[in-house]
């Protein structure tokens, strides 16, 4: 029904435009040609616009309209809300987006619309013009994707992805422009004026692979992340080899007779526009960094620095004829990390939006205009050839990825199998790219329309066809489940859990190449540009801004989510009595399907942190791993609250959520609260990230020092009681307890025990994600700033007393600070 | 610190974690792994708790601690890089003529059973080699997001613990965990590509 709405509102708006017609109108943002159909409002006198006639015919125009004074930007706005529009209709049906690509759908409202236009003999604004598209379409795109690249991931493959990208786009411009050129020998096709320079030109804008489409799929399928970072990756600077190509091309188009001296300079340019570009982007990036050093004060406007920094970038670079796609792609990697450590978390939110708006809206529009477009231009069609670009662009993209991937597999620690392989090469989608380069080839091309009309039936075949088959495909290939009600709790479950396992452990082992430029680089960066480029240079890890973050504002958002559920309290009880008595419960088939729907749609997917960053049409979505780390500095400050231990009944397994009951505990706060407070400076803070947590507001400093203070000596009689033995949690118990009577009694700061203790004897069965929340719940109540500082924190050092080794580099607790 | 390090472990001891582990690489492991995220000044002592849980990826994974812990032996709090090995060994995966191979004396770390073992640990935290419905319930909410509740969250684990008990102790032994698992390829699943 919204999406009837959408059209019809469209048609709406349409007749709006055609009703505003007025002769004369001009104007480089989209045009209407003088001579379409005017109507003309009744009102407005019919020999022109007379605001102030002569005297005599005086009457004061009670309602006047002047359309060409707002045309431009009246139309640009009407444009924008159509394509937006379109953007809302798709997702009222969520089962559209997940099978058919964004793209198509985009295109297929453009071809309703365009179908609109044609019949009413319409013209589609000139928006396609050179100037627009490269200097106002374009440039928000690729700040998109570069803004939201993942970094780590990216450099860890870089190789890769230029190699995919820069050979493999070469590769694909010269395969099939000679076999195009071969083909053009043919008189059967009634081509054969083509030189091979067209051929070549034309070659290089349809190899512009856009496989974003195809990101989404491989979202859903988990595909390997590293193929995953590649198609990014390569989607990203294939563009940018794309339009070096393109001008390079464009240029030799002209020229008569190819020269070896002129193959020689094109690949010398080749590299002079690359590294150039790279070289004004990081160059820029470094300058807006050092400029949101200093604006502490002006917050309000800290997002506008990123803009105009990267558009200025991109600009430049067109100045200088290089590459501006790498220049403003270069410009926000370089950007982000130092500027978002700098600015204000505000901005730092509205720099996101803006970016992934922009990007959004542009990329919408391309699309829409391209649907439009075909409808309306006049095409050249020519069988012969349009059907063999089809057929050379898929057998040459095939054959590309295979041997690219032969050699540079042995490069890579994790090599690409065959059916990572597939998924790049069918994942090869045409887009917007080569759209707008095809309008834009320069008039004195012979056959500009046969190569417009090639290109959009190479658009509209590979995303279409291409887009809606590739994912029943990979899902064919990858079959993972063969019938879902066929498989067990367990196994999904379980299956789950190894592929955490599996996942945490790659990250632990990390990446087991290119560590040496990358500890480089890390060291330059620590010691020379941070200090330089970042407000008050801390040496946190980006885990630590996450959760600082995370934990300012989402304690209490989390507490609403679950508030209901603190109402399921009583449900801790009664699950507690039916352990009583286990009888076998029977399970109808609609209750084994209800839990397998829960599991999948909430147990947490891998990697959240890759996938998440790579959406192209969604901001990052950083639920989970709020979730995970909330929760677990939640388990963690519960765990060591003095109440905690006072249950001796508490069953055997569980105070703790994700660790075991035990000493590993409290050396993960050691440094915490120390950083906090100026007599220990001696510790280090190279410790647990989680830990390093400087609270940028201001937190008075003595209270929380006295605060350190008190739980300390509870855990020194902690560690005395209790042997190193973590299954023995009765004695911990009965240590900790004697430890909490006699700080208690003691302590001022004795009000986050309490309600703690007041929450405990109820429950025997610490059956706890509630219970972390009502602690949170009190323990923010409480304290007059939300910031949850663990109350212990502190000892962890004695741990290691017998065996310490000198050498790690921990620091060294002081416990006689009482 | 890098290519230091790797002469501070003897060599004899490179052999026997090879030969123990199976792992080819893991002579030059030691020069990458003091490269990493597990950075240690003095390379051939020990890892800490703390050194693992400097790595930021597996703070936000939501089983991190556990598999942080199933590094760590019984009860110690530093595991030196032998232990470090074999832990890591249980993820090489399986090669094909390993799997027709008759089982050697002492079955290699990365054989299915252990795999499926190392599997069973993060579960079973009082190594009772018993699942419990609270041990279960424990990694279950760790897994799952914030909208169930723990009613429904109960009714999974209980359904779980039925399919899988067969000897009605109300909690899963390790052989009905096998058992359970026996249609899944664990071989593949818990291997890491890059472990050979």
């Amino acid at each position: 029904m919204d999406i009837r709405f959408s059209t019809s509102a469209a048609f709406l708006l349409f007749v709006c435009c055609l009703l505003s017609q007025t002769p004369g109108s001009n104007g480089e943002v989209p045009p209407k040609p003088a001579g379409s159909v005017t109507i003309l409002p009744p009102i407005k006198p019919i020999d022109g616009p007379q605001a102030y006639p002569e005297a005599e015919k005086a009457s004061l125009p009670v309602f006047t309209m002047d359309y060409p004074r707002i045309q431009i930007p009246f139309e640009v706005t009407l444009w924008v809300l159509l394509a937006s529009f379109a953007k809302i209709g798709f997702h009222v049906y969520h089962k559209i987006t997940v099978w058919v690509p964004e793209s198509c759908l985009l295109i297929s409202i453009g071809l309703i619309v365009g179908a609109i236009m044609h019949s009413v003999h319409e013209e589609p604004p000139a928006v396609l013009t050179s100037n627009v598209f490269f200097l106002y379409m374009l440039p928000p795109i690729v700040l998109d994707s570069g803004y939201f690249m993942p970094t780590r991931p990216f450099f860890e493959n870089i190789g890769t992805v230029l190699w995919f990208a820069v050979v493999g786009t070469l590769w694909n411009s010269i395969g099939i422009g000679m076999s195009l050129f071969a083909i053009c020998q043919i008189e059967a096709f009634g081509v054969q004026d083509i030189n091979l320079q067209e051929n070549l030109l034309f070659a290089t804008i349809i190899s512009a692979v856009d496989p974003v489409a195809v990101l989404n799929v491989f979202e859903d399928v988990s595909v390997n992340e590293q193929l995953y970072i590649v198609v990014f990756g390569e989607c990203l600077f294939n563009d940018a080899v794309t339009v070096v190509l393109y001008n390079m091309f464009t240029f030799v188009a002209d020229m008569p007779v190819v020269e070896p001296v002129d193959v020689f300079l094109g690949v010398a340019r080749f590299f002079v526009v690359g590294i150039g570009g790279m070289a004004f982007g990081i160059l820029f990036g470094f300058v807006s960094a050092f400029t949101t050093r200093f604006t502490s004060k002006v917050r309000e406007i800290e997002p506008l620095f990123i803009f105009m920094y990267s558009y200025l970038a991109y600009l430049v670079a067109e100045l200088f004829a290089i590459s501006s796609i790498m220049a403003i792609v270069t410009c926000s990697l370089t950007m982000k990390y130092y500027v978002e450590e700098n600015v204000s978390q505000r901005s730092c939110t509205t720099i996101r939006h803006v970016v992934k708006m922009l990007g959004s809206i542009s990329e919408t529009l391309i699309f829409f205009f391209l649907g439009v477009v075909t409808i309306t231009t006049e095409h050249e069609w020519n069988w012969g050839y349009i059907l063999f670009t089809l057929l050379f662009a898929f057998v040459w993209r095939g054959l590309g990825v295979l041997v690219l991937t032969q050699i540079i597999n042995p490069f890579r620690t994790i090599p690409f199998n065959l059916k990572d392989q597939f998924g790049l090469a069918y994942g090869g989608l045409r887009g917007a790219v080569s759209f707008a380069l095809a309008f834009t080839l320069p008039d004195n091309i012979g056959r500009k329309q046969l190569f417009i009309t090639a290109t959009i039936a190479i658009i509209l075949f590979t995303v279409f066809l291409q887009g809606i088959s590739i994912r029943p495909l990979i899902e064919f290939i990858n079959v993972r489940r063969t019938n879902r009600n066929l498989e067990t709790i367990n196994v999904e479950v379980h299956c789950r859990l190894m592929e955490h396992t599996v996942a945490g452990i790659e990250d632990l082992c990390g990446q087991w190449s290119h560590f040496y430029w990358k500890d480089k680089f890390l060291k330059f960066n620590t010691r020379i540009l941070r200090k330089i480029l970042i407000r008050d240079s801390r040496a946190e890890s980006s885990i630590v801004a996450l959760y600082k973050k995370l934990e300012l504002q989402n304690a209490m958002e989390i507490l609403d989510t679950v508030a209901g559920d603190i109402s399921a309290a009583p449900s801790i009880v009664s699950l507690y009595e039916e352990k009583k008595n286990p009888k076998p419960k029977a399970y109808l088939a609609g209750d084994l399907r209800n839990m397998h729907d829960i599991l999948s749609k909430n147990m947490y997917n891998i990697r959240q942190r890759t996938v998440a960053f790579t959406s192209k049409y969604s901001l990052p979505n950083d639920r989970h791993t709020k979730e995970i780390l909330i929760r677990r500095h939640a388990s963690i400050r519960r765990s060591l609250r003095p109440g905690s231990f006072q249950n001796s009944n508490v069953s055997k397994s569980q105070k703790y959520y994700s660790l075991p009951a035990g000493q590993s505990l409290e050396s993960r706060f050691s440094p915490r609260r120390l950083t906090q407070t100026d007599d220990r400076e001696t510790m280090s803070e190279a410790a647990y990230p989680i830990t390093n947590w400087r609270s940028r507001s201001s937190q008075p400093t003595r209270s929380s020092s006295s605060r350190a203070m008190m739980p300390l000596k509870r855990l020194d009689t902690l560690k005395e009681a209790v042997s190193v033995d973590m299954l023995n949690e009765n004695k911990e118990d009965s240590g900790s307890r004697a430890g909490t009577t006699r700080t208690n009694s003691s302590s001022r700061d004795s009000r986050l025990p309490a309600p703690r203790r007041q929450l405990s004897p109820p429950r025997e069965e610490d059956n706890g994600f509630s219970d972390n929340l009502i602690n949170v719940h009190h323990e923010a109540e409480e304290e007059d700033h939300p910031s949850p500082s663990p109350p212990p924190a502190w000892a962890a050092e004695p741990r290691y007393n017998a065996n310490r080794n000198p050498l790690l580099r921990r620091p060294q607790w002081n416990p006689k600070k009482t | 610190m890098g290519s230091r390090a790797s002469t501070l472990l003897r060599e004899e001891e490179i052999e026997e974690i090879k030969k123990e582990t199976g792992c080819k690489l893991c002579q030059n492991a030691p020069l990458y792994l003091s490269q990493t995220s597990i950075t240690n000044p003095v390379f051939n002592s020990v890892f800490s708790r703390e050194d693992f849980q400097r790595i930021p990826e597996l703070a936000i994974n939501p089983l991190g601690d556990r598999i942080i812990n199933a590094f760590f032996p019984e009860g110690e709090d530093q595991v030196n890089f032998r232990g470090f090995m074999r832990t890591l060994a249980h993820f090489r995966p399986i090669e094909d003529n390993e799997k027709n191979k008759n089982a050697a004396p002492s079955e290699p770390l990365n054989s299915r059973t252990n795999k499926l073992l190392f599997a069973f640990r993060l579960y079973d935290l009082d190594r009772d080699d018993k699942i419990s419905r609270d041990e279960l319930l424990q990694v279950l909410r760790m897994m799952v997001g914030v909208n169930i509740s723990d009613e429904q969250l109960g009714s999974i684990a209980d359904r779980t613990i039925q399919e899988a008990d067969t000897n009605g102790d109300n909690s899963i032994s390790f052989n009905e965990f096998m058992k359970v698992l026996e249609k899944v390829d664990v071989e593949q699943k818990m291997s890491i590509r890059f472990l050979h």
